[in-house]
């Protein structure tokens, strides 16, 4: 899983078989439970977005309407340098998580492109309290020579609020 | 059960010391308390004019244990119904937010109209003639007023007019109200969170200057990273005031953009010109000193007991209500000026999130931090917190407790226990 850091790399007109998305979900979650953040935004195109909408507006667009989280490229790899770094101190000692995919369903592929939603349970435990992280993922992946990269990751809580959770201090 | 203190909060002026008995976090029946002689005495945040745009337009409020529809009726006239059927109790409005002619309680199937009149009781002929319509219609919350657009509700019928409790907050609302002639709007989507602390931590924590060097460094790094430079001196800005009645802001200069109106690099080339025209504009509108105070400082403002309206980076409007003594629910949005065009709020709520928020690169930091302070006090129980910064300082700056002495001496003022108060607090406890 942990392929050079190209994003740059040439896209391949192939299209992603569900084997290899569903492959790539479970190491990109693997990376995130094991915190290799590193690695992980490695797997981001230059153009990629991360974003949380918040939860009473789950469909919306985050350049009209607040999100939790919406990342462009730089925020991202800013938001990953300050959770590695040790003044983040919601995150520092960083929590464990626990990721659970399922009902992955590929929507769309054009050529090299694959328009993918998941499912996701994530487990927050910290300071002897679990936070149940519920709702959907929209993946943009595309095939690169390097491997598979994303261009746009949406998580989308089904939670009414984050009151049962409180914030979202890590990735999600 | 433990009673009331004679006090939690130690003035003493005369050794330039001010300190915060811990308990006053901890105890329930502190909490009690506070809701009868604070939140039932105060001038409550309940929604912005902008949320009710049309007749019918309606959000459900949630201040602590009271759901109040936030209502424009078809006459137009702004509401606060509380959410409770007058026959048996059930709440009448189920939606977070919506447009309605009228609410159904679908226990019965009484029918309120969105003026809260009573206009549909089912089997009505069972009725006697003591049955009247009239006196059924939804409750409101006794008092409703509002300040250029921003509604609060009252429990207390007796308070004072809103602007005579504003006092001197009104001026600083008016700083954020000012920044448009088309009016200001909530932005769609709230951030929706708890935090595990006492709700008077996050009071404190809304305008403390003097926790970002070391709560927020990771924060100041990015800033400083994305190109962030200090604004030109000359005019220079670095004060707390009292603003009366438990109301208090600090107002500065910060290295931050701000969409009204400060350029930083992490805005683009491109939106300078913008920048610089939305400035000249505020110039030619309110004269340039107003222009210049508007655009230029940054405001952390806090209207007692539980509003923060912080126009920093972006407007963010924060509201939050105790559960218990260690949880609070806490509602905040993003507060822009109507019409701004697109790429503008974009830059807007990019600059929001930089900051703002439970995902936010500050945010989750301060929560965490009232949260270990909460879990602290619960070690220490009887200790004094000390907020005596800059207490003898003639201009106190952003750094000190100025403000937060302000809120902790109407605090006291208000809670003042004597032996009837203590009886009331436990009465609202058992409650």
């Amino acid at each position: 899983m942990s392929r050079p850091a190209d994003a740059r790399s040439p896209l391949l007109a192939a299209d992603l078989s569900r084997a290899e998305i569903e492959d790539f979900l479970y190491e990109e979650a693997a990376l995130l439970d094991e915190w290799r953040l590193d690695v992980w935004l490695a797997l981001f195109t230059d153009d990629a977005t991360y974003s949380v909408p918040s939860t009473d507006a789950p469909d919306a667009d985050p350049s009209d309407t607040l999100f939790l989280i919406a990342d462009d490229a730089a925020s991202l790899r800013s938001r990953v340098e300050q959770l590695l770094g040790k003044t983040t101190w919601s995150e520092n000692p960083h929590a464990r998580t626990r990721r659970l995919l399922g009902n992955v369903r590929i929507r769309r592929t054009d050529g090299a492109r694959a328009w993918v939603t998941a499912n996701f349970v994530v487990y927050r435990m910290r300071s002897h309290q679990t936070a149940t992280y519920i709702g959907r993922y929209e993946y943009v992946l595309e095939r690169r020579q390097a491997g598979v990269r994303i261009q746009h990751r949406r998580a989308i809580l089904d939670l009414e609020s984050l009151r049962d959770v409180g914030k979202v201090s890590f990735i999600l | 059960m433990t009673m009331l203190r004679n006090s939690y909060v130690d003035d003493d002026a005369r050794n330039g010391l001010f300190r915060v008995q811990r308990q006053a976090f901890l105890d329930p029946e502190v909490l009690a308390a506070e809701r009868a002689r604070i939140f039932d005495r105060s001038w409550l945040y309940l929604g912005h004019e902008s949320e009710l745009a049309e007749p019918g337009d309606f959000r459900m409020r949630e201040l602590g244990v009271r759901r109040i529809v936030f209502v424009r009726g078809k006459d137009r006239v702004v509401r606060a119904l509380l959410n409770s059927c007058t026959h048996r109790g059930a709440e009448v409005c189920r939606e977070r937010s919506g447009n309605a002619n009228s609410f159904q309680c679908f226990y019965h199937g009484w029918t309120f109209a969105n003026d809260g009149r009573l206009i549909g009781v089912p089997g009505e002929e069972a009725y006697a003639s003591g049955f009247s319509r009239e006196k059924l219609a939804l409750r409101e919350a006794p008092r409703l007023e509002q300040y250029r657009g921003f509604y609060f509700v009252s429990f207390d019928p007796e308070i004072v007019s809103l602007p005579e409790y504003l006092a001197g907050a009104a001026e600083y609302l008016d700083l954020v109200a000012d920044q448009s002639e088309l009016g200001m709007e909530i932005v769609g989507g709230t951030q929706s969170y708890a935090i595990n602390a006492n709700w008077k931590l996050l009071v404190e924590n809304s305008c403390d200057g003097y926790h970002a060097q070391i709560a927020h460094a990771r924060y100041l790094k990015y800033l400083a990273a994305s190109g962030a430079v200090g604004l030109p001196q000359g005019l220079k800005w670095n004060r707390a005031r009292d603003l009366g009645n438990g109301h208090a802001c600090l107002e500065y200069t910060a290295a931050w953009g701000r969409p009204i109106a400060h350029w930083v690099p992490a805005f683009g080339e491109g939106a300078a010109p913008e920048i610089e025209e939305i400035r000249a504009k505020l110039a030619a509108r309110l004269g340039a000193e107003r222009a210049h105070r508007i655009a230029t400082t940054s405001r952390n403002l806090g209207i007692f007991p539980n509003l923060v309206i912080n126009d920093i980076m972006a407007i963010t409007v924060r509201t939050f209500h105790p559960l218990a003594p260690g949880r609070m629910n806490v509602e905040a949005w993003s507060l822009a000026p109507r019409g701004e065009v697109p790429e503008h709020r974009r830059h807007r709520l990019q600059n929001f999130l930089t900051f703002l928020g439970p995902g936010g690169f500050a945010t989750p930091d301060d929560i965490e931090a009232l949260e270990s302070c909460h879990r602290g006090y619960a070690s220490t129980g009887g200790e004094w917190n000390d907020i005596s910064r800059d207490i003898v300082t003639p201009e106190p700056p952003i750094t000190g407790e100025h403000q937060m002495r302000a809120f902790w001496r109407r605090w006291q003022e208000l809670l003042a226990p004597n032996v009837a108060s203590i009886a009331e607090g436990r009465r609202v406890a058992a409650r």
